[in-house]
């Protein structure tokens, strides 16, 4: 086992897939020359060339649907977006082309394409660059959508993503590129759609992905000092669900809590709850609870931001009211 | 300028109105003073009367409709005036009335912030949801059986919503149906009093099981088991802890689910008014510490007394005038009897205003009779008169039954000798009267036929000590037995 960041963990499984296939090609703004934005695509442009890691003009429109149709004459790309906030520029290729040519054309397209690229919110980068995306491309469906909450899921993710036939949505928590996690040795991969218990517990289920599975560790952590047994799901992958995981671990506490950093309205964490509503429902002891970013754009001032997010404070709460301590 | 009328407050217990009957119509001209409809409260049914002129526009609820003291009940204004928006006010109003409506209430009078939570309606019989098959019991080899009686931790009857379900989050109902523990029997922690899961289980003496909670019998052989919850567990063989027993129903037959039952049971909606005597009765029996005084009076002079006075001015006047009158006269000679606990302070009232109970079909009224020591009997006797007749039939109004500082409540027409009355709050005694026999008493060294009336006054010792009680109840003994001071 090594020790690596989230961000040198998403370089290896690039570079591994592209060492593996050569029909892999990384695209995007400043991907080459500059190393990425993110320092994601450091060293890559030396290994590979100019021809499979190719800086493009800022105009996502543009290199995202040169992504989609690279994917449908054969080639494997992996495209990246500054961030996410960039990626509503391109959503007409995502959603209309990305999504739908392979339904469309009975089949005769597949596309194999990994969109990835930072989301969610930093630090103070104001109401246009703090959004989480994830509602919006789960709600579509043709897209997989992939948010891994440490360095080994990123890497086994992202490599499951390349290998996949369907266009991946692969949005990684800006601020978690610098986490530190243990990985395996060698060549590994993670199934997509397939879900992780980050801590056991027998009290309550909090769900999380992403960044908020880091907040729902930290809440557990300290829930754990009051006697709370809190069990940590993170699905991993938010399209297709891995429902079962889910179910089972509400199945065996009887509360839910989900965070989500998104706004409430029609959040991935609503649709999770339906179906935890649906499937648990005998197993409920409480309504399951949902804690969320504020229905509001980001506000810039640092202490409202602070206030927009769910941190383990809030999940706590909600913890508490599920088991009727409050 | 159209605007909404309000369910009105038509007596200071009043918590909600049934709307009878409407007397007018959408449309119809209104002049003040003119009858909108009848309303009936918890003591009467009475006129609710418009203090405005204009045209009724829309009636809000319809007839036989309970709602909440100050909830939307009609819009009234010019005539054709656009009620669109104050429609959709007052629907919202409406729609949160339950909780504007107690706010209200609960800002004119503290107490009226307690019921939320107390059912209007029994709980309904469950569908028998925790009724394991019958089978199950009968079986060779039963898995290892429950506690066959089992102690709640706590005795409050289990909360019911309005509609008489137990509310009880899925998780708690699936664990009390596998346990074949009857939810009805719990009370719920949770929000509203919603059972949660750790009721359950403290009910089965397991899990997170507070110390009152009683373990399995099986359980309770184990070495580790801690005392308390061996002790609780052989409740049924030893005087049960002061806790709710809840039967478990593996054992027993439950006639909700299996054998139709055998009678029909008339179930019958609590009226306001038995409402406000349940929770009036309730309140004043849990709170208030009652003691008990009895004295027998002798009625020969008191009989005869009334006897004279019928013939003389052709007046019927009833034993219960009598004590009335008695009664207010002994209340000025012992003023502290004529009072009432209020927060941190016993308020001794100036004036006697004596009330008298009055049966009717659904329930019991309590008209005063103000001023009661300053009274004539003949006064007397014709108020009590018009108040009983009022009463059958529903007409009296919140006004007459309101503000009294004692009570007399007489069951000697039925036969009774006597009994002990439940304190009317916020007095502070109450005079139980029993019938006038005619009994053997010794008179003169000799056996001869006396009337005797037994009086039973309960007070609270909050306000009135034993010594106090003593001297009302001998004052209006003494006022009885010498008629002529009633005349005073």
């Amino acid at each position: 086992m090594a020790k690596v960041s989230f961000r040198e963990a998403l370089n290896q499984a690039m570079a591994e897939e592209m060492e593996r296939d050569d029909r892999v090609f990384l695209m995007g703004e400043e991907v080459g020359h500059y190393q990425g934005a993110y320092k994601v695509s450091q060293g890559l442009l030396a290994r590979f060339g100019e021809k499979r890691v190719v800086d493009t003009p800022i105009v996502e429109g543009g290199f995202v649907g040169v992504g989609i149709g690279a994917a449908m004459v054969g080639l494997r790309p992996i495209i990246e977006l500054m961030t996410w906030n960039f990626s509503l520029v391109a959503a007409d290729q995502i959603i209309n082309n990305a999504a739908k040519i392979r339904q469309m054309s009975g089949g005769q397209f597949t596309l194999p394409v990994v969109f990835r690229g930072p989301g969610g919110s930093a630090h103070q980068l104001a109401s246009q660059h703090s959004q989480s995306t994830e509602a919006f491309w789960t709600h579509v469906p043709g897209l997989k959508v992939v948010m891994p909450s440490t360095p080994k899921d990123a890497k086994g993710l992202l490599k499951s993503a390349v290998r996949d036939e369907n266009p991946i949505v692969f949005i990684e928590g800006e601020v978690l590129y610098g986490d530190q996690g243990e990985i395996p040795d060698g060549e590994y991969t993670i199934p997509l759609g397939v879900g992780d218990v980050k801590r056991v517990g027998r009290d309550v289920t909090i769900i999380g992905w992403s960044k908020m599975a880091k907040v729902a560790l930290e809440a557990a952590a300290r829930l754990e000092a009051d006697g709370i047994d809190a069990e940590v799901v993170d699905p991993r992958t938010l399209r297709p669900l891995d429902e079962e995981l889910i179910v089972g671990s509400v199945r065996k506490t009887g509360r839910c809590v989900i965070l989500e950093e998104g706004w409430p309205y029609n959040g991935v964490g609503a649709e999770v709850a339906y179906r935890v509503a649906r499937a648990c429902f005998d197993d409920l002891d409480a309504p399951v609870e949902r804690v969320t970013g504020a229905d509001l754009p980001m506000p810039y001032n640092a202490g409202l931001e602070h206030r927009c997010i769910p941190t383990p404070d809030t999940a706590i709460e909600a913890v508490r009211r599920v088991l009727y301590l409050e | 300028m159209a605007q909404i009328l309000d369910m009105p407050r038509l007596s200071d217990t009043m918590k909600e109105g049934v709307l009878r009957k409407w007397h007018k119509k959408e449309g119809d001209a209104l002049a003040p003073g003119d009858v909108i409809a009848e309303v009936e409260t918890d003591k009467a049914t009475m006129d609710f009367e418009s203090f405005d002129e204009g045209v009724l526009l829309k009636r809000l609820i319809g007839d036989g409709d309970a709602v909440p003291v100050g909830a939307p009940v009609a819009i009234i204004g010019a005539a054709g005036e656009d009620i669109e928006g104050i429609l959709e006010q007052a629907k919202g109003r409406a729609g949160g009335v339950g909780s504007s409506g107690g706010a209200k209430a609960a800002a004119t009078k503290p107490a009226a912030t307690k019921p939320a939570a107390v059912p209007a309606t029994p709980p309904k019989p469950e569908a028998a949801p925790t009724a394991p098959p019958q089978a199950a019991s009968a079986a060779p080899a039963p898995p290892p059986a429950r506690v066959t009686r089992t102690p709640v931790a706590a005795s409050a009857p289990a909360p019911v919503a309005g509609s008489g379900k137990t509310l009880a989050s899925p998780l708690a109902r699936r664990l009390a149906a596998d346990l074949g523990i009857d939810l009805r029997g719990l009370r719920g922690s949770g929000p509203g009093g919603r059972i949660v899961e750790r009721d359950v289980k403290a009910a089965s003496g397991g899990g997170d099981a507070p110390a009152e909670g009683a373990a399995p019998a099986e359980e309770s052989e184990s070495p580790d088991e801690s005392a308390p919850r061996a002790r609780s567990s052989a409740a049924s063989a030893s005087p049960p802890p002061p806790a709710a027993l809840v039967p478990d129903r593996r054992s027993e037959p439950r006639p909700s689910s299996a054998a139709p039952p055998q009678t029909d049971d008339v179930r019958k909606p609590l009226s306001l008014m038995r409402k406000t005597i349940a929770r009036r009765m309730l309140e004043a029996k849990t709170t208030i510490p009652h003691f008990y005084l009895e004295a027998e009076v002798d009625m020969d002079a008191a009989m005869a007394f009334r006897d004279q006075v019928s013939e003389v001015h052709g007046a019927k006047l009833s034993v219960n005038d009598l004590c009335i009158k008695a009664a207010a006269l002994a209340l000025r000679r012992v003023p502290a009897a004529n009072a009432s606990l209020e927060d941190d302070a016993i308020v001794q009232h100036a004036r006697v205003d004596v009330g008298m109970a009055v049966a009717i079909d659904d329930g019991l009224l309590t008209p005063v009779i103000r001023g009661a020591d300053g009274k004539t009997l003949g006064q007397i006797a014709a108020e009590a008169h018009d108040f009983a007749a009022r009463a059958r039939d529903r007409k009296l109004r919140p006004e007459d039954m309101t503000g009294s500082t004692f009570t007399v409540s007489n069951l000697g027409m039925f036969g009774i000798t006597a009994f002990s009355a439940i304190i009317n709050p916020p007095e502070a005694a109450i005079l139980a009267v029993g019938n006038v026999r005619k009994v053997p008493i010794v008179k003169d060294r000799a056996i001869t036929i006396g009337q005797r009336m037994f009086l039973t006054l309960s007070c609270d010792h909050r306000v009135v000590d034993g010594a106090i009680g003593a001297k009302l109840l001998s004052a209006i003994v003494a006022i009885l037995e010498r008629p002529m001071t009633l005349a005073f």
